[in-house]
């Protein structure tokens, strides 16, 4: 362990950049959720994708944060951040190949599966779920 | 570290220079965490895939709108509980790893506590929710949920979200032990001993592993 030399980071500044990341982190969080309680009330489904999609790209960088700052990986040497990260990007391929299938799925069985696409169109009766189902009776 | 060379032929690397600057346990936490990712990455893209293929999907609003004490009709407002929750305990680990550099036992042994208690915390949070849908019906293979259209929904819905947030929920477990373990020996001076805090690093490496994976969860389940 001797030879692991301890890259001295100064207290002051690293103790700042703790909290200023965690405000960045809850500033994130909150805009997600107000994002979310947003789109509550859209009814259109292309704006409803619009924020979606923001919300994911809100969770990547919350996601770089927590990894960069609070695991640390920015300050380590670049071939760790590298030996890391790039195995990573196996995902892009990952997702966007496992979407597009799951997609396609869909689009093939509406096409040649009559009988399957009328059965999910069938609707239900509005089953009421019990959501005060446990002791804690809900202020009603 | 004391220096158990195995016998290698001459010319191939036989140490003496960490090629990363950081010592073995912390880059073999690394490669753990990479591992662990595509793990869950697997689950929650096969999440994704089965969503695309299906006509229909259950409202995530109307599913999670419950909040202990206040009843119903509150979408978003526990999930958020538990994800300050979670975003508290990692900056109090930081804060842990960050008073072990500097072999201050004390702002370890509190910052320690604090995440203990935020990972317990979570943890309750996580049985009360799964205690609620298990009383609404919804359990593996139970789907009381309709699709978001009105349309019958499959079991896939709640099959996914037990299996990933109960697999989430068990990291997490194992973090908050893991934590107990370090905090024991923290109090038990074995890192004075040593004279290094560098196996918190490690523990709190695993620990912001688990709020990280905590983000993709509720993104994927809560909010979109």
């Amino acid at each position: 362990m001797s030879e692991v030399v301890h890259v001295e980071h100064s207290n002051d500044g690293a103790v700042k950049e703790i909290w200023k990341v965690t405000g960045i982190l809850t500033v994130l969080t909150l805009v997600e959720l107000a994002l979310g309680f947003y789109m509550m009330k859209l009814t259109n489904n292309k704006a409803i994708l619009g924020i979606k999609g923001t919300i994911v790209i809100l969770m990547m960088v919350k996601a770089f944060y927590i990894v960069g700052y609070f695991m640390h990986l920015r300050h380590e040497l670049k071939n760790l951040i590298m030996t890391v990260v790039v195995p990573l990007l196996l995902f892009v391929w990952f997702i966007i190949a496992f979407l597009y299938e799951g997609n396609s799925y869909k689009n093939l069985r509406n096409t040649y599966d009559p009988y399957k696409k009328a059965q999910t169109e069938i609707k239900v009766e509005k089953k009421e779920v019990n959501h005060g189902a446990e002791k804690h009776k809900a202020v009603e | 570290m004391s220096t158990t060379t195995v016998a290698l032929p001459a010319k191939l690397w036989n140490g003496g220079k960490s090629p990363f600057n950081v010592e073995y346990g912390k880059l073999m936490m690394w490669y753990f965490l990479m591992s662990d990712a595509f793990t869950f990455g697997a689950f929650l893209i096969s999440y994704g895939t089965i969503r695309f293929s299906s006509n229909g999907w259950p409202n995530p609003n109307e599913v999670f709108q419950s909040f202990p004490g206040l009843g119903s009709g509150l979408p978003l407002m526990f999930v958020s509980l538990m994800t300050f929750i979670l975003i508290i305990s990692s900056v109090t680990m930081v804060l842990a790893v960050h008073a072990g550099h500097n072999m201050d036992k004390k702002g370890v042994v509190t910052n320690l506590i604090f995440t203990i208690i935020g990972g317990a915390a979570f943890l309750s949070c996580q049985a009360w929710e799964w205690t609620h849908l298990h009383a609404e019906g919804a359990w593996w293979g139970l789907n009381p949920f309709m699709n978001a259209d009105g349309t019958q929904s499959s079991t896939n819905f709640t099959n996914y979200f037990f299996t990933i947030t109960g697999f989430h929920g068990f990291h997490v477990l194992s973090g908050v032990i893991i934590n107990i373990v370090m905090l024991i020996m923290t109090l038990t001076d074995q890192f004075e001993k040593r004279g290094h805090y560098l196996m918190i690093e490690k523990a709190g490496l695993y620990w912001h592993f688990v709020d990280l994976v905590w983000v993709f969860v509720f993104t994927c389940f809560y909010l979109i």
